[in-house]
């Protein structure tokens, strides 16, 4: 067999690449700027529901949003996902090794942004940190960031509330990931890690170089971005549904009362009632939107988001595989008291 | 004979990539066989942290992502 023949058979999209990206971003952006109207159109005139009822918001928040999140899911992914290929968790160790906690937590922190993870890589990362004597402080700084402030959620904020309120989610999100590796790291929590990880440090292998073409990462990209949507699709339209009742039907005294500004204790309530929630961040979105709406105030929004994303009871058992409960208990609560934190600050600030 | 060994703890991506060098030998026709590699010691020995990860013949060509079985067969015949 030739090798222009296997070339044929590595051929993915049917067109060209240029012109197969070229009228996916036309039709993306069509799609964006007419769905306003079509939805308008649809409820409002087909269905003949009425304007101002609370049936009828409720139903055109939904049908606004649903397609509106849904094309921002898609557009913007794909273009995230394709920038963070370039920043495997490979090569963040390799820049992370040999630094000390301060400028490392700050480093680790800010790759956390960029860098894919899931908690099924959880286990690998941690094992792969410590294997290369990363200290644990900016392990521990990672593993906060990574979650926290989730590239999900931060292009969400930025395309449903502009950039100030996206910057804001991922400033305070760092901060917490910096100070908890800091404080993680002062504690000296090292004898609460299995035996057999430290028994690993320093046996892994060198850095492999594997070189990707454009055409690989499009395609990488678009194919993370397509099963991704399809994963979080049932928790978007679970939370856009209730998005839209909270926004056709809750009274914004209720959500006053409980989340609002005279309530001091507004924060950690919202706190405890995401902890048991570990949906996914991007189905939290519609539903910090409504409250928002509905004038809770940013800094519990912010909390009850982070909470949401941060603190995952799943992540914390599949720790456990590498940490003692120990660990994982002053991870959970340095995490929590960051969140508790990052919502009076924000209230206080954006008063 | 070659040897393709497929690093991951077993997540739905590992066995996706298995089932695409399944492909790849179908379609190369290479006399190959697939090694799962779950054991976490393992599979830091080969420099990677980021599952699935493919090596042939002792040879990291990918990690952290899922290749076609076109790709694979690419470095199969190589």
């Amino acid at each position: 067999m030739t090798t222009v023949s296997l070339g044929a058979v590595r051929g993915r999209f049917h067109l060209p690449l240029k012109l197969t990206v070229g009228i996916s971003v036309v039709a993306w952006l069509i799609a964006w700027f007419t769905e306003a109207p079509l939805s308008d159109w649809l409820t409002f005139s087909v269905f003949g529901l009425e304007r101002g009822s609370h049936f009828g918001e409720a139903i055109a928040f939904f049908l606004l949003d649903v397609p509106k999140v849904m094309l921002l899911l898609l557009g913007i992914i794909t273009v995230v996902t394709l920038i963070r290929g370039f920043f495997p968790p490979e090569k963040v160790r390799a820049a992370l090794a040999g630094r000390g906690t301060v400028a490392g937590s700050v480093t680790a922190a800010g790759f956390g942004i960029v860098t894919p993870f899931c908690s099924c890589s959880a286990v690998p990362l941690f094992i792969g940190f410590v294997e290369a004597g990363i200290p644990l402080g900016v392990t521990f700084a990672f593993l906060i960031s990574s979650p926290m402030v989730n590239e999900v959620a931060l292009v969400l904020l930025w395309g449903l509330f502009g950039p100030g309120i996206a910057l804001v989610y991922m400033a305070a999100g760092l901060t917490v990931a910096i100070i908890g590796g800091l404080v993680i790291g002062k504690l000296g929590m090292e004898r609460y890690v299995e035996d057999y990880v430290w028994a690993l440090q320093g046996k892994g292998g060198a850095l492999v170089e594997v070189k990707l073409t454009w055409e690989d990462r499009i395609h990488d990209a678009w194919a993370y971005t397509k099963d991704l949507v399809k994963r979080i699709t049932p928790y978007l339209l679970i939370g856009i549904g209730i998005g839209a009742l909270i926004h056709g039907y809750a009274p914004t005294d209720l959500v006053a009362a409980i989340g609002g500004r005279s309530n001091p204790l507004a924060v950690p309530i919202v706190v405890l009632i995401a902890l048991p929630l570990y949906s996914n961040a991007a189905g939290t979105i519609p539903i910090v939107q409504a409250l928002l709406g509905k004038g809770m105030p940013m800094g519990t929004t912010l909390a009850f988001m982070m909470a949401i994303t941060a603190i995952s009871l799943p992540e914390f058992i599949i720790l456990r595989r590498v940490i003692k409960w120990q660990l994982i208990a002053v991870f959970a609560t340095v995490v929590t008291i960051g969140v508790l934190f990052i919502g009076y600050l924000f209230n206080f600030l954006i008063a | 004979m070659k040897k393709i060994e497929v690093l991951g703890s077993g997540c739905p991506n590992c066995v996706k990539l298995a089932a695409n060098a399944q492909q790849a030998i179908a379609m190369t026709g290479v006399e190959a066989e697939i090694v799962k590699v779950t054991d976490y010691k393992e599979i830091m020995a080969y420099g990677i942290m980021s599952t699935p990860g493919l090596v042939i013949d002792g040879k990291v060509v990918s990690y952290g992502r899922i290749p076609s079985p076109g790709d694979i067969a690419l470095w199969l015949s190589e």
